[in-house]
């Protein structure tokens, strides 16, 4: 499993990265995409939509399964990663490269995890 | 507690990720869905299949019953072949589908699904009259379907192309595979070409280890319930619990080609007459809109009525695209009828298209 340090970690496994002009960027990680399997199809939000914290705010298929992703934050999506409507798949190729989309926070967000703290969390999930 | 199969430990080494499935616990995957499915269409997969039952069927009033408990007709049936049928209850509703292989006359070898085999096994035994022998004999044989059209190349590594039968829903006994002996018989739930092979419980590790053995040069991938679910729904294959259950009579899925209404008797021949011409057909739905329309969706005409639900739908590798199976009312199987299907809170919109999605090119087939 793939874990970049520089990333803050949700226990719905979605990624979080500060950038430096106050927005964050987010994604599915590497344990997700994993279990989820070949994702065959993403339905993201729309720029402008204001997200909750803990709350669904994109949807991914499997052949198997339907799945919500939390976002990590509150705020505004700022930016969606269009390129994942025609290749959901990158998501599973390259899931830290994938980002789902840019948000501007509303309040700094809470409980997440790092890198080492969320390898610890997903070993104890597959106990 | 969810039975494993004589293969459990080999799916596990093989990294499967294990599932509860028919009171089994199954490989759902090995790598990837989409790979083990495009392994089948375009090279070989192997199945374990040991999940389904199997029962026997012997004795001079052999015959006599298959034909009153199925609705196919089974006189004159040669030896060596197979032929499919629902099993209806009174109602004319499916108990089960199921495959029977004829060994002799008076001698007869069923297969049914894993999820229905005590159903079945008692539902057969509680109609049997005359002289029979009825034995379950599930727990004793294993199964693993071969499947792709790398098949023969793979199996003529392990015994003479002679040993293959030559037409589908063909078979042949006492054939020495690898070193263990089997039924083979050409048949499939992939809708492409393929064999599967039924061994004693006690050979399956061996078989199944030469089997991928012998199909590596060919790329063979060990393929599971996952991918065998995509490729018999492109192939529009219809499955128990799905397409067809205690309510819904084989007519009304499609199923005609299996019931002999003719025959002089069966089970639920009285209640399929009494209903008479079906209201509610079978279709394929092609996926216009966006998104993916899962089993059990309710499906809504342009004139705002009902039409009928999904009973099967997901993404389909080979066609790379999103499509179910449904049954609507008659009115509105025209292909290019358009539905809106309301999934997940989402209006969707879905298109009837030709059954089934797919069909193998035989001449993609190599011997």
């Amino acid at each position: 499993m793939n874990t970049p340090k520089e990333l803050k970690y949700s226990k719905t496994h979605e990624w979080l990265k500060e950038e430096a002009d106050g927005t964050v960027t987010v994604g599915i990680t590497d344990y997700a995409q994993d279990k989820l399997g070949s994702l065959v199809f993403i339905n993201l939000p729309s720029e402008g939509d204001e997200v909750t914290e803990d709350e669904s705010f994109c949807d991914v298929e499997s052949v198997k399964a339907d799945s919500d992703v939390m976002s990590p934050v509150s705020g505004t999506v700022e930016e969606v990663n269009s390129e994942l409507e025609a290749e959901p798949e990158k998501l599973n190729e390259d899931p830290y490269g994938s980002w789902i989309a840019k948000i501007k926070p509303s309040a700094p967000a809470e409980g997440l995890m790092d890198a080492d703290e969320y390898e610890e969390f997903c070993s104890k999930e597959d106990e | 507690m969810d039975r494993k199969t004589v293969l459990y430990d080999t799916h596990v080494s093989l990294g499967a990720r294990m599932v509860p499935f028919g009171g089994f616990i199954m490989p759902v995957q090995y790598t990837d869905i989409l790979k083990e499915h495009m392994a089948v269409r375009t090279a070989v997969g192997l199945f374990d299949v040991s999940h389904m039952g199997e029962v026997t069927l012997k004795g001079p009033d052999a015959l006599k019953n298959l034909n009153e408990i199925l609705t196919n007709d089974y006189t004159n049936m040669k030896d060596g072949r197979c032929r499919y049928s629902p099993m209806c209850n009174a109602g004319g509703g499916v108990v089960d589908d199921l495959i029977v292989y004829k060994i002799a006359d008076n001698d007869y070898f069923i297969v049914v699904n894993a999820a229905n085999r005590t159903k079945d096994f008692e539902w057969i035994r509680d109609h049997l009259t005359g002289d029979v022998e009825f034995k379950d004999i599930g727990d004793s044989v294993a199964q693993i379907a071969v499947q792709g059209p790398k098949s023969a190349l793979l199996l003529e590594k392990l015994t003479a192309a002679e040993n293959l039968p030559p037409k589908y829903y063909t078979f042949y006994k006492d054939i020495d595979v690898g070193g263990v002996k089997c039924i083979i018989s050409q048949t499939g739930y992939t809708g492409e070409y393929g064999f599967e092979l039924y061994c004693p419980s006690e050979d399956a590790v061996k078989l199944w280890d030469e089997l991928m053995d012998a199909g590596k040069e060919f790329g063979v991938l060990p393929c599971g319930l996952g991918a065998r679910d995509t490729l018999r729904m492109e192939a529009a294959m219809p499955l128990y619990g799905h397409e067809m259950d205690d309510t819904i009579s084989p007519l009304e899925t499609g199923l005609d080609f299996a019931v002999k209404m003719n025959k002089e008797s069966f089970i639920g021949k009285d209640a399929l007459a009494a209903k008479g011409e079906p209201t509610i057909t079978r279709v394929g739905l092609k996926v216009t809109g966006k998104g993916l329309v899962r089993e059990k969706t309710e499906l809504f005409a342009a004139d705002g009525l009902t039409a009928g639900r999904t009973t099967s739908g997901t993404f389909l590798p080979y066609l790379k695209g999103a499509y179910a199976m449904a049954l609507v009312d008659k009115k509105y199987a025209a292909v290019g009828t358009v539905f809106d299907a309301l999934t997940r809170g989402r209006h969707i919109s879905v298109e009837v298209v030709p059954l089934p999605f797919y069909k193998a090119d035989k001449s993609h087939i190599e011997k």
